[in-house]
């Protein structure tokens, strides 16, 4: 079977941000990235679908140029191939213009799959996938924790709900997936695979080649504007009680009892 | 009715949930500054009891959507009879809580209408002009101030705790409920549900207790949990925990607090070892009095917290149990 991955370059999980002069994004110079967790999962679970069924996997990542890292990294662990969706144009979208664009892309392929990870750790919408979903006229299951192997054209996934409750259910593919994190323990990139991505396929793809109009993606297409950005104020800051642990101890358990009263 | 704000309400055996009523408080705050009027809208199979309720707080109209086909729940009449009943009505927000399941659904429903959608927000501001609804993207670390952009419905939702349930005001009488008849009979329901189950038996409601000790990835490993389980015990309080200590299995998924665990907020919460993750504060930040045991100053934990400790837990929390026990004369 075919699987496409949507993966998203995001600043590392402990990195330190700081806001651009134009107040609405973060500066990039000197962030180290990495791929966004939850997509990491869905990248190692449509690795382990195509070696079960003999299929391939094709990264598809939404860009600039400093964003082949990912790719290359995907490419590593094991992806056949990438589309890189890099042009202006693409740059600045919201959730669904980004979902227009990788549906699109996604559309070219005619996978059995599209799998994403359930949100970004950057934005944050967990939205992407559903939309891409939509666009595409498919079936879509979310926060997904197991994949079964397809039969008779439909594949059957465990759902995590709310409150430690699971759900098993089948949908027919073609169809999206948004993969919570934890499903399977992510492999690393081996040295060979390092060298061997080198030589994989990293196809650039503008609007254009997508049959879609500039101003139906990135920041042109948005449907949400982010007007600032900006570190919050703390608004409950808490008292930070001094002194070695002892004096901290005694400090916080008079607290307890004369101030909150919960001792 | 044409320019409404729609609060769209989530129903689990025929009953609304909770965050529903915080949905309904969002709707009833963007309804008062906006001067426009406020529905709450039932979703579901069965659903008459839900709509009672939800007919007693401060909403100018209940609008049903009952059809067989909305039970189990499956995104695709989901989408398709919010779709209808939107083109019908044209509301111009459609307002919901941002639960597992609306994430599930409520993305297509977006695009079908090729609407904006703003999610997860934690804060709505009316300065005169368009709304502003805050997010807090970067896993929290940063705000972000977002406006919509185009003509065509709104979409919201909000994270679990930004509004509080109780905050929805009761009518001064049951508002009017109404069936909103959509035509369902051409929706093919492509997902098939097999079994909806919980992994774990003898569930431990955290939501009772009075006292929690919650341990996150700062205990470093599963033999270290008797260090909290001792703070707990001279406490008298329950032992929980953030998710990667659930995911590790070094404490069952029953203790879990959080988006994908328990939401509770007892007289005394402390967290130990927790950095604060916006996964874990949606389910214990309304608790009474809350405590923040961590060596990272910065960590976001300490945002929500009443007191904090700044150092090595290790030596912290063995200390602090000697002193609990001195208190409490044990």
């Amino acid at each position: 079977m075919k699987i496409v991955v949507c993966i998203k370059q995001v600043p590392e999980r402990d990195a330190r941000l700081r806001i651009a002069p134009d107040g609405k994004s973060v500066e990039t110079a000197g962030v180290a990235t990495e791929i966004n967790e939850s997509d990491q999962y869905a990248l190692e679970a449509a690795l382990r679908l195509a070696e079960g069924t003999g299929g391939e996997v094709v990264a598809l990542l939404l860009g600039p140029d400093a964003a082949e890292e990912a790719i290359r990294r995907a490419l590593a662990m094991g992806a056949a191939r990438a589309i890189h969706l890099n042009d202006a144009a693409f740059q600045g979208g919201d959730a669904s213009s980004t979902a227009k664009a990788l549906a699109a892309a996604a559309k070219q392929e005619t996978p059995d799959l599209v799998l994403t990870g359930l949100q970004s750790d950057d934005a944050g919408w967990s939205q992407t996938g559903v939309l891409v979903a939509e666009r595409l006229g498919w079936p879509s299951a979310t926060l997904i924790m197991e994949i079964e192997s397809p039969a008779d054209g439909r594949i059957k996934v465990k759902r995590e709900l709310e409150s430690g409750w699971f759900q098993w259910i089948t949908l027919p593919l073609p169809a999206v997936l948004t993969i919570q994190s934890g499903i399977y323990p992510v492999r690393y990139a081996t040295l060979k695979g390092i060298m061997g991505a080198k030589k994989k396929e990293m196809k650039k793809l503008a609007p254009s080649d997508l049959g879609l109009d500039a101003a139906d993606v990135g920041a042109a297409g948005r449907r949400v504007e982010l007007e600032r950005l900006y570190v919050p104020e703390k608004t409950a800051a808490a008292e930070i009680l001094q002194g070695d642990a002892a004096t901290a101890a005694a400090a916080l358990v008079e607290r307890l009892q004369k101030e909150a009263k919960v001792l | 009715m044409a320019g409404a704000i729609w609060a769209v309400t989530q129903t689990e055996k025929g009953e609304p949930k909770g965050v529903s009523f915080e949905t309904i408080a969002a709707g009833q705050k963007l309804a008062a500054a906006l001067g426009r009027p406020l529905e709450a809208i039932v979703v579901g199979a069965g659903v008459g009891g839900a709509a009672e309720k939800v007919a007693a707080r401060k909403v100018d109209r209940v609008r049903v959507i009952d059809d067989a086909k909305l039970d189990p729940y499956t995104p695709d009449p989901y989408a398709a009879a919010l779709r209808a009943a939107a083109l019908a009505e044209k509301p111009d927000y459609l307002l919901f809580p941002h639960t597992y399941q609306v994430r599930d659904w409520v993305p297509r429903l977006a695009a079908a209408l090729d609407a904006g959608f703003v999610s997860d927000v934690v804060e709505v501001r009316v300065d005169g002009g368009d709304p502003v609804f805050v997010r807090q993207p970067y896993q929290g670390k940063l705000n972000a101030d977002c406006v919509f952009a185009g003509a065509g419905p709104r979409v919201v939702s909000f994270q679990a705790g930004a509004f509080l349930a109780d905050d929805a005001a009761k009518g001064d009488s049951p508002a009017e409920i109404a069936g909103q008849a959509v035509d369902l009979s051409g929706v093919e329901i492509r997902t098939q549900v097999l079994d909806t189950f919980q992994e774990v038996e003898n569930k431990v409601d955290l939501s009772r207790a009075d006292v929690i000790v919650a341990v996150g990835r700062g205990i470093g490993k599963q033999e270290n949990l008797g260090l909290v389980e001792e703070l707990a015990a001279a406490l008298g309080g329950q032992l929980a925990a953030s998710r990667p200590v659930c995911d590790n299995e070094w404490l069952p998924m029953d203790r879990q607090i959080g988006s994908s665990g328990q939401t509770v907020a007892p007289r005394l919460y402390l967290a130990v070892g927790i950095s604060g993750a916006i996964q874990h504060l949606v389910g214990m930040k309304n608790s009474g009095t809350i405590v923040a045991i961590n060596k990272d100053a910065n960590a976001p934990i300490f945002s929500v917290a009443d007191y904090g400790i700044v150092g090595d837990l290790f030596e912290i929390v063995p200390a602090l149990t000697a002193k609990v026990k001195e208190a409490r004369g044990a």
